[in-house]
């Protein structure tokens, strides 16, 4: 990418004075002195990187020796012979579709029950807030001791009510349902940005709306909703990004529930039970730092990537928020 | 700040009619139906959000006996856990490794990405939106899409591989997430602020430094905050660049260590899982505010 410093073109034609052109000069280098920590960054952790990782993908390398060019070869392997990724790419889907409408439904609903809480606000707001603070790593463990199916408490309680105790992280049809309460579980962060949203609905319309004798349904159809649309939009495409980066808990889980821990020893290949929670970032872990097919694994990676950028650029599309400035 | 919803109207005045005074009564009836329900549903979803900290609780005092039967409250409670939980060999040295990597790497992130943000919020210069989107394409690429040649570059030609340099070094060339957050924030400083201090003589970078960073303070905090959190939390880092050496563990890598390696009951490491959560929920406690305000300021609110 080509950025050019300095202010705007001068006007074709007429001369620009010598004092006007070192005073241009002198913003540039302004402007390219501020940046520069980030440009360094942007290069070096960014785009290196990424050519890097291009090149990777249609050679053969293991780290010891040489890289060698083998065209196609690491991209056929990841679509025909690789056995995890069809799967994984299910899993992905199936996230998507469940965890991030769920959570986004969820963070809603919770959003809308604390802007009517009149006694005990801070409190509730404080309640609901913390989980999301919880160290990924702390919550998952927390999650596989409450739901593991010896002495977990809510296979306990599901017991006294009468109800069938799954497996959970145990049972390759239940992982995704325990990592998805997890995720909601989480939901803090939603909460506030939906709080602030709810809040900025002008009050009038719901006033108006109760004039004409709207019920609740209604007003949020037709008030609450397109209201707030951006910011639904805003939590759907974030958390669609933030799916693809889905690693720690899927990892975590299965390696507790499956009781491969060994920290350097034993190896634990992800995606326990039963593939049920194979994730694209797992893969690249997997044939990076287990297999050392280091091709294979800058294949996943630039497939990550394109997906990443296709929902980043709705994102940029959409001028209200992000892309804002002051003028 | 709560939005009423239920039709409270005023009593009608004195004198009136028995209709209307029963019209009153009706509605105060609603309201106070409304109000049930709106905190009945607000105390079971408190329970759902509050539950799994006092079950985890509860299992961290629990003996080892206690542990493997299905009590869920601690016949006899057994503080002595989270002294064995000190006491597990490398735990201490994860802590210092976590404080190294979360403290040493927010302040480099702030120093580095206050000035990039100043320049994208305030400064015209061509280029300025390809590098807001740059900024942006950066914050949202998965970490694991950089890792193999960033891995190969720390390991094989930096030898760094078994410390938390790899993961240190780059946050003093900006942070994308942080940049783009101060950047929200410095939007919202009136330029007369700044072109008073240029008045004043004062030269771009004592303009941050004395009049834009003062204002910035409650942003900084948040994206301190964030940064903090985040190397705290931090799992697939530490698991690519540190996990070949114990030595450099953090707390979110060695904890999930904990049960098998080093404890086979849940008490133990439920302990452990506390004591990790802990620092956390601590420092959330006191900074609340900018916490939440930096939260909102990364949702669309421009």
């Amino acid at each position: 990418m080509a950025i050019a410093f300095g202010s705007r073109k001068a006007s074709a034609g007429l001369p620009v004075p010598a004092a006007l052109r070192s005073k241009r000069r002198r913003a540039a280098a302004r402007t390219l002195a501020f940046l520069s920590p980030w440009l360094i960054g942007f290069g070096f952790f960014f785009v290196y990187p990424l050519v890097s990782t291009l090149y990777f993908s249609v050679t053969h390398y293991d780290g010891f020796t040489t890289p060698t060019f083998t065209g196609l070869k690491n991209w056929s392997y990841v679509f025909n012979d690789y056995p995890f990724f069809w799967q994984g790419l299910r899993n992905t889907l199936w996230l998507v579709v469940v965890m991030v409408s769920l959570r986004v439904v969820f963070g809603l609903g919770i959003g809308m029950l604390i802007t009517k809480v009149k006694t005990g606000a801070g409190l509730f707001r404080t309640f609901f807030y913390l989980p999301y603070l919880a160290p990924p790593v702390a919550a998952t463990m927390a999650f596989a001791f409450l739901l593991n199916p010896g002495t977990g408490p809510v296979n306990q309680l599901l017991g006294d009510l009468g109800l069938p105790a799954p497996g959970w992280f145990t049972d390759p049809s239940w992982s995704k349902p325990a990592l998805t309460m997890l995720a909601m579980w989480g939901i803090g962060d939603l909460m506030v940005i939906f709080m602030a949203a709810l809040l900025d609905v002008p009050k009038e319309q719901y006033e108006a709306a109760e004039l004409d004798g709207a019920g609740p349904v209604q007003r949020f159809r037709y008030v609450t909703f397109p209201n707030i649309s951006p910011i639904v939009m805003f939590a759907v495409v974030t958390g669609v990004i933030q799916t693809m980066q889905y690693y720690t808990q899927a990892i975590v889980a299965g390696k507790v529930a499956s009781g491969v821990i060994g920290g350097s020893g034993q190896q634990f290949e992800p995606g326990y039970p039963q593939g049920s929670t194979w994730t694209l970032p797992q893969m690249v872990y997997n044939l990076g730092f287990q297999r050392f097919d280091y091709g294979s694994a800058c294949v996943i990676a630039l497939i990550l990537f394109a997906i990443s950028m296709a929902f980043t650029s709705i994102l940029l599309r959409r001028k209200s928020g992000f892309m804002a400035n002051e003028d | 700040m709560t939005l009423s919803t239920t039709l409270t109207k005023p009593a009608a005045a004195p004198g009136s009619s028995k209709s209307a005074s029963e019209a009153a009564r009706t509605a105060r009836r609603r309201a106070a139906l409304h109000w049930v329900a709106v905190h009945s549903t607000a105390i079971a979803a408190a329970l759902f959000f509050v539950l799994p900290f006092v079950f985890v609780f509860l299992t961290s005092v629990m003996t080892d006996q206690q542990a493997l039967t299905k009590n869920l409250w601690p016949t006899t409670w057994e503080w002595g856990n989270y002294v064995k939980v000190w006491q597990t060999p490398g735990f201490l040295t994860w802590w210092r490794n976590t404080l190294l990597y979360a403290g040493l790497g927010t302040l480099l992130t702030v120093v580095s990405s206050l000035p990039v943000a100043y320049a994208l919020a305030k400064f015209r210069f061509r280029g300025r939106n390809l590098a807001l989107m740059a900024v942006i394409a950066m914050m949202m690429l998965p970490p694991q899409v950089t890792v193999i040649p960033m891995y190969l570059f720390w390991a094989k030609q930096m030898h760094l591989s078994g410390t938390l340099w790899p993961l240190i070094i780059p946050m003093a060339f900006g942070d994308a997430f942080s940049i783009f957050l101060l950047r929200q924030f410095l939007l919202t400083i009136p330029k007369e602020y700044i072109e008073a201090a240029k008045i004043d003589g004062c030269g771009d970078l004592r303009t941050l430094l004395r009049v834009v960073l003062p204002m910035a303070r409650p942003a900084i905090a948040a994206v301190a905050l964030f940064q903090f959190f985040y190397a705290w939390n931090d799992y697939f880092g530490p698991q690519i660049y540190a996990s070949e050496n114990p030595g450099a563990w953090t707390l979110s890598y060695g904890l999930e260590s904990f049960k098998g390696a080093h404890h086979t009951n849940w008490n133990l490491t439920m302990a452990a899982t506390l004591l990790v959560m802990a620092p956390v929920i601590i420092l959330f406690f006191f900074a609340q505010k900018a916490f939440i305000e930096g939260v909102t300021l990364t949702g669309v609110k421009g």
